[in-house]
């Protein structure tokens, strides 16, 4: 059995079963509803005939009607372009966004020997060698210090492939499309990590895992949603928002698309070489709200769930960190994860929709409109942020 | 402009604009100021959160709402079906599910060919050739044949019409002089996966066909002359 749990807690596994099978269906499950929901936006039905045989589905199959055909579709390659670099762009846009995923606490850690008995945090807090929490599986495939600053790191990798894609098309508007790309991305990267810069300092930890477990702050239970950091940095959230949405080069922040009148860094892309920048797209969308989600939303954490079950009213234990006291519904190990899993998913997929409902509201930004709104208006709110919030805690939190 | 010799008309200075100097000898020539706000110093926020409601209040009303039913969905802009609470108790959802659900065209659409029926079911046609001449696209043929029937005369043996060369003028239906040939079907003419089957026959569109009444080359009792009851016989010849 010991080598059971050994192979779940191997990240090769967690990546499979994570990324494979929750994030890339969730992505590509993303690429219907985002023509359905459009559709009900505009009082239209959007796609609903995709069916095999009498299973329709409303059309969900879509998804997969999209993939045979990208996938049969002639793997053209124009003359002139640079063939391996060619090659390697959608690659390089790819990558990296499945790359990061690593850093996301899909879950809360599992204790297979306490499966089915209410846990007991006060055990766990006190001897966390003890039998019953041995063999835990994580649900986060690298739990890293630096969570955040990883992300960042592989995360702008993503951006070459944009640029990559744009310079080794031999085409003037593919290249206009990687230039826009990378400049785009240069100027919201910046106001991105500052505006996480805040939630730094507030939680004092760049490690997703202990942000979406803790909470803001020590008084309380990090499922309390008092304690989730949208409430303690507002404009932080905001910002991050926003810039989010640029980094996934989608509308109102569609520059380096810009369908009307480039085509984008994608231009000499066809069949499934296209559909891989396409899919990267998509699952950044989900990334980005998994980060949302464990930085702002407290994560896997269900409101008033604690690790031995519902509690309202309760206070911290600030020797052991474990809420204690109040009313509380003590439920099995299994029934808590099982719940916090759902949170997540739920989190995350609230937020995509969110981020589809943004992107078919607003209007593009012109090119010069996008640079003023980043350089001009987040950078130096992301920095007054990052000044108000280090002014707050010294002087109210560190006394 | 061209409407600049209406003196009258542009002497008040359009609203919103700060006027800074007006010309001495050219009263309407004046220097004006304007003034937008520069996007990029006033927050997005506030027009973004009210597009948000647009769009929202339509993807909740056309996501929880049941649909409005095909008739009123047909008439452009109609107003929902019944009202139970407010005014929104049907979604907006224009879509027509076409092969499903069908709108009803107007009466003068001109839809796929017919060739209307004596009353023994025989072909109406006297294969005149009046629509094979007019029509503009050439696209009717027809080779005549002689009928038993020396009333009649002729008939078609062939009567083709490619539908892909059809331009839907109605120009045939005009020039039949006994009323064998309309486009009132309803119909249009349907996708086919090769060009041979875009072609109409005499059966397929005598198998639309309707029996006609009318009297054939304006001849004998009918409604025109008036004072006559039209007999069976009379519709046959
Ligand atoms: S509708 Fe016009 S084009 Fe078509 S068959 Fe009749 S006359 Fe010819
Ligand atoms: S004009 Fe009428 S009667 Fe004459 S050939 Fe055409 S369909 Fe037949």
């Amino acid at each position: 059995m010991k080598t059971l749990y050994d192979i779940l807690d191997w990240p090769g596994t967690k990546w499979i079963f994570l990324i494979l099978a929750l994030v890339m269906p969730l992505a590509s499950l993303l690429t219907w509803a985002e023509r359905r929901q459009s559709a009900m936006m505009q009082d239209r039905l959007g796609p609903n005939r995709a069916n095999i045989g009498p299973i329709k589905l409303k059309g969900i199959l879509h998804f997969v009607a999209d993939a045979v055909k990208m996938i049969f579709k002639e793997d053209f390659v124009p003359a002139n372009v640079h063939k391996g670099l060619f090659t390697l762009a959608p690659i390089l846009a790819l990558a990296p966004v499945l790359i990061a995923f690593c850093i996301i606490p899909f879950g809360p850690t599992i204790y297979p020997h306490s499966y089915f008995e209410t846990l007991d945090p006060y055990l766990l807090a006190t001897q966390p060698t003890n039998v019953k929490f041995a063999d835990s599986i994580r649900m986060q495939m690298f739990q890293v210090d630096f969570g955040l600053i990883f992300y960042f790191a592989v995360l702008t990798l993503a951006n070459y492939g944009g640029t990559i894609a744009g310079w080794a098309s031999y085409n003037k508007w593919a290249l206009l499309g990687g230039l826009r790309s990378s400049s785009q991305m240069m100027s919201y990267e910046v106001a991105m990590g500052l505006a996480l810069m805040g939630a730094f300092l507030v939680t004092g930890s760049l490690e997703p895992g202990f942000i979406a477990a803790h909470g803001a702050s020590n008084e309380m239970s990090g499922s309390n949603p008092l304690n989730w950091l949208w409430l303690w940095q507002p404009v932080g959230f905001l910002l991050f928002f926003t810039a989010a949405i640029a980094e996934t080069k989608r509308a109102p922040f569609d520059i380096p698309e810009g369908e009307p009148e480039i085509i984008g860094y994608f231009v000499e892309y066809s069949g499934m070489r296209w559909g891989i920048f396409f899919l990267a797209e998509f699952i950044e969308i989900v990334f980005i709200s998994s980060v949302i989600a464990t930085v702002f939303f407290g994560g896997w954490q269900v409101p008033f769930l604690d690790a031995d079950g519902f509690r309202i009213g309760g206070y911290m234990d600030p020797i052991h960190h474990v809420s204690v006291g109040g009313w509380s519904l003590p439920l099995p190990h299994a029934v808590v994860t099982g719940l916090q899993f759902a949170a997540f998913g739920l989190k995350v997929i609230l937020l995509c929709w969110f981020q589809l409902l943004v992107r078919w509201t607003l209007p593009r930004f012109r090119a010069d409109q996008l640079m003023a709104l980043g350089w001009k208006l987040l950078l130096p709110l992301s920095l007054a942020n990052i000044m108000v919030t280090a002014l707050i805690k010294l002087l109210f939190m560190e006394a | 402009m061209s409407a600049s010799h209406h003196d009258d008309v542009h002497d008040e200075a359009p609203a919103g604009l700060k006027v800074l100097a007006v010309s001495t000898t050219h009263p309407r020539v004046r220097t004006v100021q304007i003034s937008r706000p520069e996007p990029q110093d006033v927050s997005f926020l506030a027009a973004t959160a009210k597009g948000l409601g647009v769009t929202l209040k339509h993807f909740a009303r056309n996501l929880f709402l049941p649909r409005k039913s095909l008739a009123a969905r047909a008439q452009a802009g109609a107003p929902p079906d019944e009202k139970f609470f407010g005014d929104f108790q049907r979604n907006e959802i224009e879509t027509v599910q076409y092969p499903e659900e069908k709108v009803k065209y107007p009466e003068r659409f001109r839809g796929l060919h017919r060739l209307t029926l004596r009353d023994d079911g025989a072909v109406r046609c006297v294969a005149c050739m009046c629509c094979p001449t007019v029509c503009p696209a050439h696209c009717i043929t027809i080779i005549p044949a002689e009928t038993d029937d020396k009333g009649i005369e002729k008939k078609p043996a062939v009567f083709e019409i490619d539908e892909l060369r059809c331009v839907v003028c109605g120009l045939c239906v005009e020039a039949c002089p006994c009323d064998a040939i309309r486009m009132d079907t309803g119909e249009h003419a349907k996708p086919v996966e090769d060009r041979a089957r875009a072609i109409e026959t005499k059966e397929t569109m005598m198998a639309r066909g309707v029996p006609s009444i009318a009297t054939q080359g304006g001849e004998g009792p009918n409604w025109r002359a008036g004072g006559h009851e039209v007999t069976p016989d009379d519709v046959n010849r």
